[in-house]
């Protein structure tokens, strides 16, 4: 037995020095430090890697800036629209014909499922817009065929044609004047795709790959992506405008925001999407993190679903509205991380009116209103609340509950109805809830980004009117402002419409939460970008 | 006698395994929803490709069509679609699983190396102050709640002293292909230049999940050495050795550690069970992407062709491991246990 145990153990001294030998000796001979990179911690997957086909800030966070250009861009500090894909641009007199000047010696991606075999031209331009532009194009249908941005906005109607004047120049037509256009072409969703490679995919029967392996000419290509774990991507080593983006990009896929946190403390994360407000003042504490805030173009909101009675009666709206106290949600969900809602508008936008009236809290009239137009005590509504955290509302459930109370006491039933995030929004868009906790983050500077997509009639049918509200009155009043180029005229329309809104009472509007980013010191350039999605393109690790 | 010792263990291993793919094939019908959908995992399909599924699937058939047809899928690597991530589920198993066996099996070896000597030195200290100190320590590491152990140590070592990271299997910013699933051997096969420091970055992520899991079961395998030391040394054929004149030392390797063992050997392969379990659930805080960690998530988005898979796959493994435990210590020891009195 005793010599058993020898033999094993000198059976078990070579074994274990191989073991070390691999843990140490095999490995070593080779570099120490991993290249350049830059990892970012975000708050869940995106749907696909093209945000023409979704309004989800996770989506065109992964996307847009990333694999992405525009013709035009917003400069993220002063907010003017500056060139990008597009050197120069001219707009015809009439407001009718835009004419885009190209810049030349752009090149695309070039990874391992595509080489480029050409530099950007007007193809690709007239390739992306044609895609959600025309219903009859080979790949509109492709990856389900709905761009919510571009029809919510109608943009489909107003464009007549795309006109290729040479490989780099690009003429719009419009059918009428839209002082919003180009703002919108500057927006996260009209980005530039490869018709090149949308070719390529057509030959060889792999249509939908256009959607979730992307190719663009942004300063990163997509290299992999692993659902609820991570999306990589490397530098693009062409990009047009610099070479100082990191060679690596990391998205780390961590859908808790207290991990998200524990994971920028010890460095996992050099910066992390949505700190939550009660986490803020730790941030600001630690001498190692840094927290940038901004007041965001977004707004957190209360919709009813005017399209099901008893919520189609302005009166019942208006009671609803004035039953539950503003302030104090404002206190108990957003801990001073956001400013009272009167209209749709933030107060950093021109249109913002600071006259408004606001609804008042009181539950007395608010039961006489509700009790004159037929809801009797024990009355039984829905709440939904979406199920994750965003800048106009980090904890909707919490807030739903506060709902919950103060209606209890004007002798509502409230149930807090919640799924997973696209099933929820899916069945918003079907029209399902009673009312709904959620809110509009604006995609560029322009009023009109708040007020058509959020309540106009054509709204309801691309899914970001939650109060199925369609208001013909309404409707002609923002359209009428868009004819406009002038500030003073736009506003008058605006106004008539805030006054509508304040009449008819669609949605209660809620909250302009700030944005937040809190990042490592040694990270530099990472910018708030008021319009819309990251950007890692300018970020440097020291 | 062996050989139809082995036979017997096989039958069983085989027959459990039929029924539990039987009980996997029953939940195609037991979740909500279409039976269809629930094993394929193909949701929004054409009618015409719904009606070839429906043929490919002998759903038009029998159900001990369909299960035939189910189990010829299963051995040719067809499991279904997940739901939320579209992907085949025996590719994402195969993803996942090894991330799991991995941790499983380094907290198992590591608790083992720590257990058993301790559970030796107990035994042969019984009733002494060494004793004592043993005893209550494994008390405290076995009654300890896992997730919370694990969430102890994150706050400790990740959170204020910032020594070791509290997610994932190694930096993100190491791009390591998967080959086996296993992180270190993936290292070694990859042609990455930065071998050494991913490794180090890889080890780093290993130890606190491998440790938790490691002070839950050592404490278990420590107190079933110590038991069964204890249970030996009042035998009598002990007392024997002693008065043949050997010393302390003599009688515990000649008599001690062999006969102590024996009878555990068997219980260490059920340890893989409970070890696994609650990998499963230290993969949750680690957020190591094994197996476990897709399950929840498979459960939380009522993934149905992925809960099925996924329990079908875990199962399985624990089934062949425990049975392949029991058939090993029978082969170490083929007589029965407690009739080799002092043999050697």
């Amino acid at each position: 037995m005793i010599k058993l145990l020898y033999k094993s153990i000198s059976l078990a001294k070579p074994m274990f020095l191989c073991a070390t030998l691999v843990l140490t000796g095999c490995f070593n001979s080779d570099l120490e430090m991993p290249e350049s990179g830059v990892i970012y911690c975000s708050e869940g997957n995106p749907s696909s890697f093209n945000p023409q086909l979704d309004t989800s800030g996770t989506t065109s966070d992964a996307s847009s800036h990333q694999i992405y250009d525009r013709l035009i861009n917003f400069d993220p500090l002063t907010g003017t629209i500056v060139p990008a894909l597009s050197s120069s641009w001219l707009v015809s007199q009439d407001g009718l014909t835009y004419t885009f000047q190209l810049r030349r010696g752009v090149k695309f991606h070039q990874t391992n499922y595509f080489s480029p075999g050409r530099n950007f031209n007007a193809d690709d331009v007239i390739f992306s817009i044609n895609r959600w532009r025309l219903a009859e194009h080979s790949y509109h249908q492709v990856s389900g065929g709905s761009y919510p941005y571009f029809s919510s906005l109608g943009l489909s109607d107003v464009i007549v044609d795309v006109k290729r004047i040479n490989g780099y120049r690009v003429e719009l037509i419009l059918n009428r004047p839209d002082s919003s256009f180009l703002a919108n072409l500057a927006t996260d969703f009209a980005v530039i795709l490869s018709s090149e490679y949308a070719q390529f995919l057509e030959n060889s029967g792999n249509k939908e790959r256009i959607d979730s392996y992307p190719i663009g000419t942004g300063p990163f290509k997509f290299v992999d992506f692993k659902k609820d774990r991570f999306i990589r991507y490397a530098k693009h080593e062409n990009y047009w405008q610099h070479q100082n983006a990191p060679d690596n990009l990391i998205f780390d896929i961590t859908p808790s925001s207290s991990l998200r946190l524990a994971k920028l403390i010890t460095g996992e994360c050099d910066a992390i999407a949505f700190p939550a407000n009660s986490e803020l003042d730790l941030i600001r504490e630690r001498t190692d993190l840094k927290l940038d805030e901004k007041p965001g173009l977004n707004v957190g909101f209360w919709a009813f679903n005017s399209s099901k009675p008893p919520f189609d009666n302005p009166k019942v709206r208006k009671a609803l509205a004035m039953a539950i106290d503003k302030a104090t949600l404002l206190e108990a969900v957003y801990f001073g991380s956001a400013v009272g809602a009167r209209g749709l508008l933030p107060e950093s936008s021109w249109a913002y009116q600071a006259n408004l009236n606001d609804t008042n809290y009181n539950p007395v009239m608010a039961r006489q209103l509700l009790r004159e137009s037929g809801i009797e005590e024990g009355f039984t509504m829905n709440i939904w609340a979406m199920p994750v955290e965003r800048a106009y509302n980090p904890n909707a459930r919490k807030m739903a509950e506060l709902i919950q109370n103060y209606l209890n006491q004007v002798g509502i039933t409230v149930n807090i109805v919640s799924y997973e995030w696209s099933a929820f929004r899916e069945r918003l868009k079907e029209g399902l809830h009673d009312s709904v906790l959620i809110g509009w983050s604006a995609d560029n500077g322009d009023p009109d980004n708040f007020y058509r997509p959020l309540l106009t009639c054509s709204a309801i049918e691309s899914g970001t009117n939650r109060a199925m509200w369609c208001s013909p009155e309404y409707d002609s009043l923002i359209n009428q402002a868009l004819k406009y180029t002038e500030i003073d005229q736009r506003n008058r329309y605006y106004r008539l419409a805030n006054a509508l809104i304040a009449e008819q009472v669609p949605l209660v509007p809620l909250a302009h939460a700030y944005r937040y980013r809190a990042y490592r010191n040694d990270l530099e350039g990472l910018l708030i970008n008021p319009f819309g999605a990251i950007r890692f393109g300018d970020v440097n690790k020291q | 006698m062996m050989l139809a010792h082995v036979i017997r263990k096989f039958n069983l291993l085989v027959l459990t395994l039929i029924v539990l793919s039987a009980f996997s094939f029953s939940l195609v019908y037991l979740f909500p929803g279409d039976p269809i959908v629930n094993l394929t995992g193909q949701r929004n399909i054409s009618q015409a490709h719904y009606d070839a599924l429906i043929q490919m699937h002998g759903f038009d058939k029998s159900y001990f069509h369909q299960y035939w047809y189910y189990m010829t899928n299963l051995f040719d690597g067809d499991w279904g679609y997940s739901f939320s991530s579209g992907l085949p589920l025996w590719q994402e198993i195969t993803q996942t699983f090894p991330a799991s066996i991995e941790l499983s099996s380094y907290a198992l070896v590591l608790s083992l190396l720590i257990g058993v000597p301790l559970g030796f030195l107990a035994g042969f200290q019984h009733h002494k102050p060494a004793d004592f100190g043993l005893l209550a320590a494994s008390v405290i590491g076995y009654s300890t709640p896992i997730f919370w152990l694990a969430l102890i140590l994150i706050l400790v070592f990740s959170l204020q002293l910032g020594w070791l990271p509290l997610s994932g299997r190694i930096n993100l910013l190491f791009d390591i292909p998967h080959q086996t699933g296993f992180i270190l051997i993936d290292i070694f096969l990859s042609d990455s230049l930065y071998k050494s420091a991913a490794a180090k970055s890889a080890l780093q992520h290993l130890i606190m999940p491998t440790l938790t899991l490691t002070i839950v079961t050592a404490a278990i395998i420590f107190r079933l050495t110590r038991r069964s030391l204890i249970d030996v040394m009042s035998s009598q054929y002990i007392q024997t050795a002693y008065t043949r004149g050997l010393s302390n030392f003599q009688v515990v390797m000649r008599h001690g550690v062999r006969n102590a063992l024996l009878p555990i050997v068997p219980l260490f392969g059920m340890q893989f069970a409970v070890l696994l379990t609650n990998a499963m659930i230290i993969e949750v805080v680690f957020s190591w992407p094994g197996i476990g960690n897709w399950l929840i998530q498979a459960i939380n988005q009522r993934d149905y062709p992925a809960i099925r898979a996924g329990m079908l796959a875990v199962s399985t493994l624990v089934i062949i491991v425990t049975v392949s435990t029991e058939l090993l210590a029978k082969l170490i020891n083929p007589e029965l246990v407690g009739k080799i009195h002092g043999k050697s």
